[in-house]
């Protein structure tokens, strides 16, 4: 297991190396030039002072040699300066990242919730009218775009009904947990119900193939009461490949919460990098993309330990 | 049959499967023996019954002579010359194989026409409207109908299926057929039909046949030669005749006294005692002495060599103490 | 013997038409297939009305802004008085050329990864697969946004190029079709690895067929069954990263319509003209949800396990 779990960990270690390359090379792809930008607001510069500060900056050397320069301090911890918040990427980036990680685990959480609640009650009867009407549910919340639903909840509840602010995390001067709370409600809403849907459908197929199972059928035939046989039974074996399905799509919770964050206005990674890619601020997006990758492969991680965990024949050994 | 060219020979072959283990990882590292020495000749024409249980590398011998398999240590001739990739080339036209399952061995996305050209269509002979007329040709020829060659293998029986297979066989004129047990799939009333095929063919195009089978009964019927096989190794080569009235080898005997025949009152003979050892550990020196009733000291420590039974020159046993 | 004389009887097809009967009962599948036709046939009307009804998409009219639906304009205009009904059409076009495009390129990939991989198995299969691992282990939407963001000229495209409509939807197709093959590339080395055991690879292989030959011969037909399955799934998945990213501004460019760059604007002015933002996200919403339920049905139609 340690062995399993260590090359795991330089797996991802190592993809994490590609990609900040990759993300490297790409972001000197995106429009604009950054010593272009610097000497815009003034109106002194000559070819030659942008060619100094090219200089300077190293900008005339290779990529590679760039990229290494970058990673070499990067790996001591300096990831340089945020053009557009004129302060130092991780000071920017570590309120955002603690942003979007409460929005995650909150929604993921209800999401989670609901999707065993729905998916147990539509296993029981497949084929049912109740499980037809899930179905259709979890369909929907596969389907539907997110931030369109986002803009749909601004509309109904927000514009029309006046029910929860629109956008931002908390109103100016009200330091109270309840508007901070009423703030949190539609973007975790909108998030948990784009990802209830596929969990919904994982936990359907995963019960319905565990109440067919023979053990599940020594149960009842044993006489245990229905509800014991749904609920510890057939559950304790649907578990494993729901959390480990789950756990994997943690990660890509990540593009749903950029979107979310984006349509509500609220400063967390996602927006942060949107603005940042938006506003050609290098620093801040490359570092925010990296971190974005660094949550999905260790939540990829984490899935593959505790499969490993659950899985009886470790388990029990 | 002996004055026949030589078609195909095994020289010493053996097959061996590393199954991991061993290196970086540490654990014990662990070789299948699947084949181990093995040296036999098919002559033009010839039919030689391949018999052994499941596990006695019988298949994966099959799988040697058909290409499928390169051997671990040994050599392979094909008339006369040694296997290389120019003497594979023609050999591979010329050797063809039918497998057990017949559901499994046809493409169940390929019209019969298209399986059955196959062969031709993958060495480039003939063009495609000349491969649909041999198609067709040897549609017939297996007892098939004509229409049989627009339909799919989900339309066909297991028969019928083993039919297309040899049809398919059958369709680059081969000088040899490794048949891989064709028949234990098939219902016993379809398999005499089979049988009996298989022989109208083998008279009609002088085929050689190398037929593979767990069944003593079966071989009695169709093959001119015997090479049985135990635990990788080959243990007895004999004429059937020969064989069948006096085997050699005690294995060949406890074999023969499993094996019901009408009018001969079963012999009570000692029935093999004890299961066949893992070919991932064979026993030292003659494989068989575990559960042979003729053990003695030597049989513990020296492998037996194949030579002839005494008074029978082409009856070759691998025992120390044959018959 | 000529090749008239064997023709491709009704035989032939029997396969797809037992499947076709079973996929036939499963009524979601069917209303899921209708739907798509219809949202077809919805985007194609835009020839129509553009050649006998005199509609323009872009044709702008500021006197004529968020006009309610009308006799002239059915589903009213928009924010610069453009018909609103026949750039749902074009967008239309726009949005599910880009599924079904970037789809199949993805899938090529996929194809391309998932055979060689399954097939070869050993190193081949170990590179391929840590190669597809890592992707899928990346976010996805924030690596489709840089990708999205990348200066084409930058990459030696004339600046021409890169402004025209047309570098707008060859981008997204590109980008998403690089990104989104790894669910492919898995079940198709699956089931690669499912087919090459088979005795009819090994019967083809013992008449001296190379591994090539193999490949296009036996294993394409045979891993078709999961690749229609997922491909309808992908292009669901295709049309809502596509819409993601037009909203975002980073896909389809305007003036041309797609169904993600119409909502872009109708953002702004959901206040103003709720409407606008209404239609485009009903028209994906219903394009992707019956790309899911026709990919149920198929699963359903292919996998004779399940009878209901």
């Amino acid at each position: 297991m340690a062995r399993f779990i260590l090359r795991r960990i330089l797996q991802a270690a190592f993809v994490l190396l590609v990609m900040s390359f990759v993300i490297y090379s790409l972001i000197g792809l995106m429009p604009g030039d950054p010593i272009d930008i610097m000497i815009a607001s003034n109106p002194g510069a000559t070819p030659e002072l942008a060619a100094a500060l090219r200089k300077i900056y190293g900008l005339d050397q290779p990529l590679l040699s760039r990229y290494g320069h970058w990673l070499w301090a990067a790996v001591q911890g300096d990831f340089g300066y945020s053009r557009l918040h004129s302060a130092p990427v991780l000071a920017v980036l570590a309120p955002a990242l603690w942003q979007t990680c409460k929005l995650m685990l909150i929604s993921f959480t209800a999401a989670v919730l609901l999707a065993f609640a729905l998916g147990i009650v539509a296993a029981l009867r497949p084929g049912g009218p109740v499980d037809a009407l899930i179905s259709l549910f979890a369909f929907a919340g596969i389907s539907v775009p997110v931030f369109w639903l986002a803009l749909m909840m601004i509309l109904v509840f927000a514009v029309d009904l006046h029910w929860f602010p629109a956008s931002g995390i908390a109103t100016v001067g009200d330091g109270s947990i309840r508007d901070y709370a009423r703030h949190m409600v539609m973007p975790v809403i909108t998030l948990a119900l784009a990802q209830t849907g596929g969990f919904t459908r994982f936990v359907r197929a995963s019960m319905i193939e565990s109440l067919r199972s023979d053990h599940v059928r020594t149960a009842r035939a044993k006489g245990a009461g229905e509800g014991r046989v749904v609920l510890v039974h057939a559950f304790r074996t649907a578990l494993i490949p729901v959390v480990t399905v789950m756990a994997l799509n943690f990660g890509s919770l990540f593009g749903g919460a950029l979107l979310t964050e984006t349509m509500f206005a609220q400063p967390g990674m996602g927006k942060m990098i949107y603005d940042s890619i938006l506003g050609n601020d290098y620093n801040l997006a490359l570092t925010g993309l990296l971190f974005a990758t660094l949550v999905t492969l260790l939540s990829n991680l984490l899935a593959d330990i505790a499969y490993g965990w659950l899985d009886p024949r470790i388990t029990l050994a | 049959m002996s004055a026949a060219a030589e078609l195909v020979a095994l020289d010493r072959i053996s097959v061996q499967f590393d199954l991991g283990g061993g290196g970086f990882l540490g654990g014990r590292r662990r070789v299948l023996r699947a084949a181990q020495d093995v040296s036999f000749s098919i002559a033009e024409g010839e039919t030689l019954g391949l018999v052994g249980e499941s596990g006695s590398g019988k298949s994966t011998l099959g799988n040697v002579v058909a290409g499928l398999q390169p051997p671990s240590a040994g050599t392979l001739r094909f008339r006369g010359r040694a296997m290389d990739a120019a003497t594979w080339r023609e050999a591979r036209r010329s050797i063809q194989i039918v497998f057990q399952d017949p559901f499994g061995a046809l493409d169940p996305r390929m019209p019969v026409s298209d399986i059955i050209a196959e062969p031709l269509r993958i060495r480039c002979i003939g063009s495609t409207a000349g491969r649909r007329a041999r198609a067709a040709e040897l549609v017939e020829q297996v007892g098939l109908p004509r229409d049989a060659l627009n339909r799919y293998p989900h339309e066909f029986s297991g028969g019928q299926r083993q039919r297309i297979a040899i049809a398919r066989a059958l369709a680059p004129a081969p000088a040899l057929i490794v048949a891989d047990e064709p028949l234990s799939a098939l219902d016993v009333s379809i398999q005499s039909q089979i049988l009996n095929l298989m022989k109208d063919l083998q008279e009609a195009h002088g085929l050689a046949f190398l037929f593979i089978t767990h069944d003593l009964a079966v071989v009695n019927h169709l093959v001119d030669r015997v090479a049985v096989l135990y635990l990788g190794r080959l243990v007895e080569l004999a004429p059937r005749a020969e064989l069948f009235a006096r085997p050699s080898h005690p294995y060949t005997q406890a074999l023969l006294a499993s094996v019901p025949r009408i009018g001969v009152r079963r012999h009570r003979r000692p029935a093999i005692s004890g299961e066949m050892p893992s070919p991932l550990a064979p026993p030292p020196g003659c494989v068989f002495h575990p559960r042979c009733p003729k053990a003695q000291d030597a049989c513990r420590h020296d492998v037996p060599a194949l030579a002839p039974a005494p008074g029978r020159p082409a009856q070759l046993a691998a025992c120390h103490f044959k018959d | 013997m000529s090749a008239a004389v064997l023709p491709r009887t009704d035989a032939a097809l029997s396969v797809w038409r037992l499947r076709w009967r079973r996929f036939r009962r499963h009524r979601t599948g069917m209303a899921a297939l209708a739907v798509l036709a219809l949202l077809g046939i919805f985007a194609l009307a835009a020839y129509p009305m553009q050649w006998f009804g005199g509609f323009d998409p872009d044709a702008t009219d500021l006197l004529a802004r968020f006009d309610p639906p009308s006799a002239a304009h059915w589903l009213g205009t928009d924010e610069a008085g453009r018909d609103e009904l026949v750039r749902l059409m074009v967008g239309g076009q726009i949005s599910l050329l880009v599924g079904l495009l970037a789809t199949v390129f993805g899938g090529t990939l996929g194809l391309l990864i998932g055979i060689p991989a399954g097939y070869f198995g050993g190193r081949v299969d170990a590179v391929l697969m840590r190669f597809t691992d890592g992707m899928m282990s990346l976010p996805l939407l924030p690596l489709l946004i840089v990708l999205g963001a990348v200066d084409l000229t930058k990459l030696g495209f004339s600046p021409e190029f890169a402004r025209s409509g047309a570098a707008g939807f060859w981008r997204i197709v590109v980008i998403i079709a690089i990104v989104d093959w790894t669910s492919i590339a898995r079940i198709v080395r699956a089931a690669t690895l499912a087919v090459k055991e088979r005795d009819y690879v090994r019967a083809a292989r013992a008449s001296g067929a190379g591994a090539a030959d193999v490949m296009l011969s036996h294993v394409l037909a045979n891993v078709a069954t999961p690749i229609i399955v997922s491909f309808t799934l992908t292009v669901g998945r295709v049309i809502l990263f596509e819409s993601v990213l037009s909203f975002l501004g980073f896909g389809v460019v305007p003036p041309t319509p797609s169904w993600g760059n119409m909502l872009n604007n109708a953002q702004e002015l959901v206040t103003t003209a709720p409407a606008l933002a209404v239609y485009p996200g009903l028209l994906i919403f219903f394009t992707v949800i019956a790309a899911n339920f026709l990919g149920d049905g198929l699963q359903h139609a292919f996998d004779p396990r399940s009878e209901r």
